[in-house]
């Protein structure tokens, strides 16, 4: 199985994504410079965190007109998995692929620690393998995660099951405390209709080693594995013929 | 009086030039120096660029020892960590800018030390930081202090290497000088590190990175004169950060070092262009031909002085190999960055400056960097010190309570700083093994076994009270925080913030301090590969305390066996290593709980420190001991609270011996809050007591095991007696919230 790490300038996770794709799952997994037309041959797209383009503007905002996002397009259009993790998540959100958009955190500060997510619905690539409710402790590291969205919008999100991911506390209730930047229903990450475009504020490729102090990311990234192989989606490559 | 006769009195002065400094520039030049010649002299031989005060102290520093590859002299540092790879390291002040505007001063201190990092090749993996500001009761200070903060994460987020650690302190002499002080390190094949240096007649010199605007003009001068009422009027000096041309910068210079088309490369820091073409010359024995007029700029009619003096910030310097120059352009090309051929590389050791082709300025390279001056200048032990030093406790009994106790942990130098490092990307590059606060800052290195830790420490209190001690401990606490870990002390770097040195007091207090520091280096065998100085650290004529900061890194060679402060489990022995005497002079105890700053701070036997870190190394490498935590600010009571905090709420359950000679009803405080050296406080399995015992025997550690973890409570008794019992997660959250209440305050 093959993962494409997109590079924009000013990508900063990107190692870290090909690092648990490559070297803690033992996949195939190559950088595609965000210049490129072509994501040669990939099965998963991974659009990392980080600072794209210095985040001026808005965050995301320049990205969406790099080249290599006509193909990720492309590839989702054919169903393809696409993970955008945090700038991912912003990227994806000013490109249209998903919905809403990401304010300042509330508190209006940068913040960076372990947090607790729901796995609201397993029926997406990226939560294949969750168990339904499953609690996650996952680190965030982010200045523009208050996810929004207008109440017409939200009400859509809920009713096709597009909330994927949400901030709780340990036992997996979404107090308000739990929720570390404001977001609206204390929503970490949403797929796009198809399902198979998510986007989420936390780095799960950061919590993939005992090491790094907690390995719950892992199931994300072996869930699309799983998906996969299972044939539970049909890859781009074959949908486009 | 003056030999002037081409620049005035107040212009010298403007330039910061004494009459003796003007009268050596027309020495070495034979005539005297145009405009823009006198203000490349003024930027070279500023107190920042030429450590003129300070050089013939830092002489005496040891900078050799067998993992040494790179000592002072160059970018930054690099001591060698095997497997065919370099640890390149160094810390920098960016005290004034920070004052005067304090989120770009602070984001522009910390793209000046990465980049002083990916100059020699390495690829940036940590930073950490070292900040001390005034009271936090007084506004002020907080708004300085949140400053200071969101700039350094803006810079360091946007950047992707992680913020691991660092100590923030609260003194009122720092209210006027708050002191940041970055720290970072990168990794590099030992093969492949680079040098400032420019060679090779007929190379073709490269300008790559932001445009050249007339921001930071004489920054390097600003940062070598006092503050005073008009300070504020200085903004204009302070530059202005792009993480994200220096994001840039850094990917498309690694990569450009990876093709061997490169002789030398040099960022463009202080001093700007004139530091980097002058000091590249000088370290090639070659001249430069640059044309002012090739050089990218952001501003429309700049003159050869401004460009030449400019600190615009995201700006390298490169010389290339003849006939490779395509590759080089096209790699820039690549990251969208422009890269110009501004001059070339002579053979005459002069630095040549041209605008359009017109020489506008003509200096030997060597007469700005090693013929600038170098001053001995006097000092005098200052006369507060005697007084500062007595200390009489005797006539009323200490507060000992658990009062004292709650207090000190709220204290904003013992508090949790969660709410600095939350805002600090600490985990990006997925390397971070031991968290902020946990004890030092520990990384893996990816593709082997290894881990680095390191630790940035200084007490200005101590350095106020003795500087030669306080700098002796400053360099012993940095070790012994690695050593916690795990990881055997392997180089050092230091950040030396002081006041006016034209005061023979402030010059005494330096010289003192540079001594501790060199004592306590060879002492711990610890070779210190580079610095920095930062001077005049004073407004209206009151001086911060002498404040010696150290970085040490340490080196683990399984990363497995990393070890944290943090108890790991409940039933375990918990052992204290080292002794406690009777040393509250210059405690923070004194301070929070009795509002004295008096005294002297505690000895320092060098052998004994020694041996208690080698005892800490070679326990955690035999996985002999779970957790590792030194004894500092607050003393034995707060470390032992600390090893509890962050573990879910493992208490623990201790009993220690009274303090034999302290003054009468001061023996139970001596025993909780005294500030001794050379201790740490170590968990063992029970099972491997006697063993850690022996040991610490053998290796002539003292070594007594003073209670057992567990039970979700503080618990501590001294000599039987009940002092301290509260419930962990309460002492927790108010250790906690207690500094991010005073931002939180201010909201409501």
């Amino acid at each position: 199985m093959k993962f494409a790490v997109v590079v924009f300038p000013g990508s900063n996770c990107d190692h870290d994504a090909y690092h648990a794709a490559k070297d803690v799952l033992g996949q195939d997994a190559e950088f595609v410079w965000h210049k490129d037309a072509e994501l040669r041959g990939a099965d998963v797209v991974i659009l990392p965190g980080g600072f794209s383009h210095g985040d001026y503007l808005r965050t995301g905002a320049i990205a969406r007109f790099s080249p290599v996002m006509n193909a990720v397009r492309a590839f989702a259009a054919a169903g393809g998995p696409v993970l955008g993790i945090c700038n991912g998540f912003q990227i994806l959100l000013e490109a249209g692929m998903l919905p809403g958009a990401m304010l300042r955190n509330r508190e209006l500060k940068f913040r960076c620690e372990h947090v607790h997510i729901r796995v609201e619905q397993i029926d997406t690539p990226f939560t294949f393998a969750c168990r339904p409710q499953q609690v996650l402790r996952i680190p965030i590291a982010h200045g523009e995660g208050n996810y929004f969205i207008t109440p017409d919008d939200l009400h859509r999100l809920e009713t096709n099951r597009q909330v994927i991911f949400r901030y709780t506390d340990a036992a997996g209730s979404p107090a308000d405390e739990a929720n570390p930047n404001g977001s609206l229903g204390s929503i970490a990450g949403i797929c796009n209709e198809g399902r198979n475009v998510l986007g989420l504020m936390p780095h799960p490729e950061r919590a993939c080693e005992a090491v790094l102090g907690s390995t719950d990311g892992l199931v994300i990234f072996e869930s699309v594995v799983a998906a996969l192989a299972a044939g539970a989606l049909s890859p781009a490559g074959s949908a486009q013929g | 009086m003056s030999p002037a006769s081409l620049h005035d009195q107040a212009t010298l002065e403007r330039h910061g030039l004494t009459p003796e400094e003007y009268a050596r520039i027309v020495t070495s030049l034979g005539r005297e120096p145009n405009l823009t010649e006198l203000g490349i002299f003024s930027v070279m031989w500023s107190e920042h660029c030429s450590y003129k005060s300070s050089r013939v102290h830092l002489r005496t520093l040891p900078t050799s020892g067998r993992r040494v590859l790179q000592g002072p002299g160059e970018n930054a540092g690099a001591v060698d960590v095997g497997e065919g790879l370099a640890a390149v390291f160094k810390i920098e002040s960016h005290n004034h800018p920070s004052f005067i505007e304090p989120y770009q001063g602070a984001a522009t201190g910390v793209g000046g030390i990465i980049r002083d990092i990916f100059t020699m090749g390495a690829r940036p993996i940590a930073l950490m930081n070292s900040l001390r500001f005034g009271s936090i009761d007084d506004p002020r200070v907080r708004r300085n202090m949140e400053g200071v903060v969101s700039g350094i994460a803006g810079y360091g987020n946007s950047m992707g290497i992680p913020t691991v650690g660092g100590e923030v302190a609260f003194e009122g002499c720092y209210t006027g000088n708050p002191l940041v002080n970055v720290f970072c390190l990168g990794i590099a094949k030992i093969d492949d590190i680079v040098k400032g240096v420019a060679s090779g007649t007929g190379n073709p010199v490269y300008y790559v990175g932001a445009a050249t605007g007339r921001d930071g003009i004489h920054g390097a001068t600003m940062a070598s004169a006092e503050f005073d009422g008009r300070s504020a009027e200085k903004r204009p000096a302070v530059q202005v950060g792009d993480p994200f041309m220096e994001k840039l910068l850094l990917e498309a210079c690694l990569e450009v070092m990876k093709s061997d088309a490169l002789i030398g490369i040099q960022d463009m820091g202080a001093a700007g262009l004139t530091c980097s073409t002058s000091e590249m010359g000088s370290r090639g024995g070659a001249g430069i031909d640059v044309d002012v007029s090739r050089v990218p700029q952001r501003e429309t009619g700049m003159t050869p002085y401004e460009i030449m003096l400019s600190e615009s910030q995201e700006r390298m310097l490169l010389v290339v190999k003849r006939g490779r120059e395509h590759e080089v352009e096209e790699i820039f090309r690549k990251w969208d960055l422009h890269a110009a051929h501004v001059g070339d590389v002579t053979d005459d050791g002069k630095l040549r400056i041209r605008n359009r082709g017109e020489i506008v300025a003509e200096i030997p390279n060597g007469a700005l960097t090693d013929e600038a001056p170098v001053y001995e200048r006097p000092t005098r032990e200052p006369e507060y010190l005697k007084d500062v030093q007595t200390l009489s406790l005797t006539g009323r009994p200490a507060l000992v309570e658990a009062d004292a106790f709650f207090a000190l942990l709220k204290a904003p130098v013992i508090a949790s700083k969660r709410w600095v490092f939350r805002q600090y990307d600490h985990m990006v590059r997925t390397n971070t093994l031991v968290l902020p606060g946990m004890g030092a800052g520990v990384v893996r290195i990816k593709g082997t076994n290894r881990a680095l830790a390191m630790s940035v420490d200084g007490n200005g209190r101590y350095s106020y009270l003795d500087p030669y001690r306080g700098a002796m401990l400053a360099v012993a606490e940095a070790a012994r925080n690695v050593a916690c870990a795990g990881a055997e002390p392997i180089g050092g770097t230091n950040c030396l913030n002081f006041g006016n040195p034209e005061r023979p007091e402030i010059m005494w207090q330096f010289a003192r301090a540079v001594q501790g520091i060199r004592d306590a280096c060879l002492g711990l065998d610890i070779p210190i590969t580079g610095g920095n100085v930062s001077l005049y650290n004073e407004t209206d004529g009151r001086a911060i305390y002498p404040t010696p900061v150290i970085g040490v890194v340490g080196l683990i060679e399984n990363a497995g066996n990393v070890l944290s402060r943090a108890f790991r489990a409940a039933g375990e022995a918990i052992v204290l290593l080292g002794e406690t005497r009777n040393e509250l002079g210059g405690s923070e105890y004194l301070k929070v709980a009795e509002g004295i700053e008096r005294g002297t701070p505690p000895e320092l036997d060098l052998k004994a420190e020694r041996a208690l870190q080698q005892l800490l190394v070679g326990s955690a490498r035999e996985r002999a001991i779970h957790s590792a935590h030194d004894c500092a600010e607050g003393g034995l009571a707060i470390t032992l609270a600390e090893c509890a905090f962050g573990t879910g709420g493992i208490g623990f359950d201790v009993d220690i011996a009274p303090v034999s000679g302290a003054p009468e009803g001061w023996s139970l405080a001596a025993a909780l809050y005294s500030e001794s050296a050379s201790r740490a406080v170590v968990t063992v399995s029970r099972d491997g007591l006697s063993a850690l015992l022996a040991r610490a025997r053998a290796a002539g550690v003292p070594a007594r095991e003073i209670g057992t973890t567990g039970g979700g409570r503080l618990r501590v008794t001294v000599g039987g007696r009940p002092v301290i019992d509260a419930a962990v997660n309460e002492a927790e959250a108010m250790w906690e919230t207690a500094l991010e209440k005073y931002f939180k305050q201010r909201a409501a």
